[in-house]
């Protein structure tokens, strides 16, 4: 039986991942995500894995690179000025066709920004997340429990679709303590290389070499390559597509929120519908690939959307192509840092309502 | 008919793209050879860099990886610490390790990962078509230092070998050259022991090789030789600069 404890967001997702079998953490320490690195530091060595503290960001996901090449479950973290930095990494990744787990838990931007929570780097995880023609699996948890959750489907994500996959969320998400129940340990990290026939881990002199790579010189081959990896997401989007909805059967205002904002929302929605408005919403938790099948069906009913984002507005675009901007598309946001408070998201509602 | 001389078994028989007088396809048949001596290709794992021999991964008939631009070591690091009893090796070019990949190269050097460094030093950009390299020397005329390079506004040329014998944790730390026969003999020893010193565990050994590049010096392959011998032995002097092994 999984036991319950009380853990804060970023020791989930570490204690989370050695029980799915990661063995490999690489990392350098950042704001607001160092916890994952203690956590991993301590834990680590005592179940023969590796904690390695990187000399910098662009170092441990290249070290993250050289584990999954070998087909361990490997995975770095970091928050966003550091995720900056492992954007040429993740594009490598995503060219070798490789699957790791990368946890960006976001702070305001751009630059150095500040530490507080921010969700604004939705853009550079969903669009690209570095240079070339790809993309990389985005799961938003918005509790400690989906946090320990998600850690375990990005890694089964990922080496489905051999692509790298990351956890998105907000600051707050990795601070806040909350009641989970981890996953059992269930994976054996040493039968994890086995399933992975592409993987560099010695020929042997039984088989030809493997080799790993994103270098194709024949313009034809790459193209071939791309094209195939699109196909993938197509895959991807058709299948693994996750959403939450919330109180939308008869909504006619639909929220459109993750991380502590779909949090904030929901105490939002509770107090608006006692008022008599009729509002529901819908949370997506996959970021890519994107649940547009969900609002376009909402778009067919509802009056309205309202995203509620700490950013300037980067999924208020998602959602506006997902409906095809068949519905007005209002924001309720802050940024640096700051969150909407329940009242500010209700008043935004009422606004709606109107 | 008796065989008296063959190419190195763990060496794949892709023809190789490098240009005439070029000394990479020595340096890959030591690696090779030393490879087949201590029959570790079956465990052995090399990491690709970008530059010239960035397509070593289709040289090499052991597993290969290829590395971003300067990561080969963090690369590296990865995969050993992954496979610590399988044999793990970079390849890298002086762009490559000593400029983008600095950062890489001391910091894998300084917590002594247990792995194998070939680091060539042709003090050229060869691939991108000759431009100013860390190791360019004084007065070398590049693509980027049409008027030489000028220590004044472009720097001094980086001397790897000795930078990293600052560093408590290498075990092994020696600058051979291939232009010549005496040279290359000494060479093959060097890599022979960095790869040894892996397979016993003692840690890391980095080999710099002093290498040519005719097309981008504009030199013949045989002037390329004696300008290694005249010019860049006197600032990169050959010899062991580490060994705890």
């Amino acid at each position: 039986m999984a036991e319950k404890v009380l853990m804060k967001g970023n020791e989930a997702i570490a204690e989370a991942a050695i029980r799915c079998g990661c063995r490999h953490y690489f990392g350098y320490p950042i704001t607001p995500q160092t916890e994952i690195a203690a956590y991993m530091s301590k834990r680590m060595p005592k179940i023969g894995g590796t904690f390695l503290q990187a000399e910098s960001e662009i170092a441990a996901i290249n070290m993250v690179y050289g584990a999954a090449s070998t087909g361990r479950r490997t995975m770095t973290s970091s928050s966003s000025p550091g995720i900056s930095l492992k954007a040429e990494g993740l594009s490598y990744l995503a060219g070798a066709d490789l699957p790791a787990l990368i946890v960006n838990i976001q702070r305001g931007g751009p630059g150095l920004g500040g530490i507080q929570p921010s969700q604004s780097d939705y853009f550079f995880m969903t669009r690209g997340p570095g240079h070339g023609d790809f993309h990389i699996i985005v799961l938003a948890p918005a509790t400690v429990q989906e946090m320990a959750d998600m850690t375990r489907l990005a890694f089964e994500l990922g080496e489905k679709y051999r692509m790298p996959a990351m956890l998105l969320a907000d600051g707050t998400m990795g601070q806040m303590m909350e009641p989970v129940v981890l996953p059992e340990e269930s994976v054996d990290p040493e039968s994890i290389p086995a399933t992975k026939p592409w993987a560099t881990t010695g020929t042997g002199m039984k088989r030809a070499h493997n080799i790993v790579n994103s270098l194709y010189l024949k313009p034809d081959e790459l193209e071939k390559t791309n094209i195939e990896r699109f196909e993938r997401y197509a895959q991807l989007e058709k299948e693994e597509c996750r959403w939450e909805e919330y109180l939308m059967d008869d909504a006619e205002i639909c929220v459109v929120s993750v991380g502590i904002t779909a949090r904030v929302s929901k105490n939002a929605i509770v107090a608006a519908r006692k008022e008599g408005i009729k509002v529901g919403m819908i949370r997506p938790i996959t970021l890519y690939p994107f649940p547009k099948a969900p609002l376009a069906k909402a778009a067919e009913k509802v009056k309205s959307f309202l995203t509620v984002e700490l950013n300037m507005g980067q999924m208020n675009e998602d959602v506006k192509l997902a409906i095809n901007c068949s519905k007005k598309v209002s924001m309720c946001n802050r940024v640096g840092g700051m969150i909407p408070s329940s009242d500010e998201v209700l008043e935004a509602i009422r606004k709606e309502a109107k | 008919m008796a065989v008296v001389f063959q190419k190195p078994k763990s060496l794949t028989d892709a023809v190789l793209h490098y240009c005439p007088g070029c000394t990479h396809g020595i340096v890959h048949r030591l690696v090779a050879e030393a490879i087949d001596e201590l029959g570790i290709e079956g465990r052995t794992i090399g990491v690709a860099p970008v530059g010239c021999s960035v397509m070593a991964y289709d040289y090499f008939g052991c597993d290969m990886i290829e590395a971003a631009h300067g990561r080969a070591p963090a690369v590296a690091t990865g995969v050993k610490r992954s496979m610590p009893d399988n044999v793990v090796f970079t390849y890298q070019g002086d762009g490559d390790l000593a400029s983008i990949g600095l950062c890489e190269t001391v910091s894998t050097a300084c917590r002594g990962e247990n792995i194998t460094i070939i680091f060539i030093n042709n003090a050229i950009y060869g691939m991108t078509g000759g431009q100013m390299a860390p190791t360019s020397l004084i007065g070398q005329v590049t693509q980027t230092s049409p008027y030489g390079r000028d220590a004044a506004t472009q720097g001094m040329p980086i001397r790897v070998c000795e930078l990293l014998s600052t560093l408590e944790a290498p075990v092994y730390l020696e600058r051979v050259a291939v232009n010549s026969v005496p040279h290359v003999r000494q060479a093959k020893k060097a890599v022979l022991k960095a790869f040894k010193n892996q397979v016993e565990g003692k840690g890391f050994s980095l080999i710099e090789v002093l290498s040519t590049c005719p097309t981008n010096w504009g030199l013949t392959p045989e002037k390329a030789c004696q300008f290694v011998e005249e010019k860049m032995i006197p600032f990169y002097p050959l010899g062991v600069f580490k060994d705890r092994a």
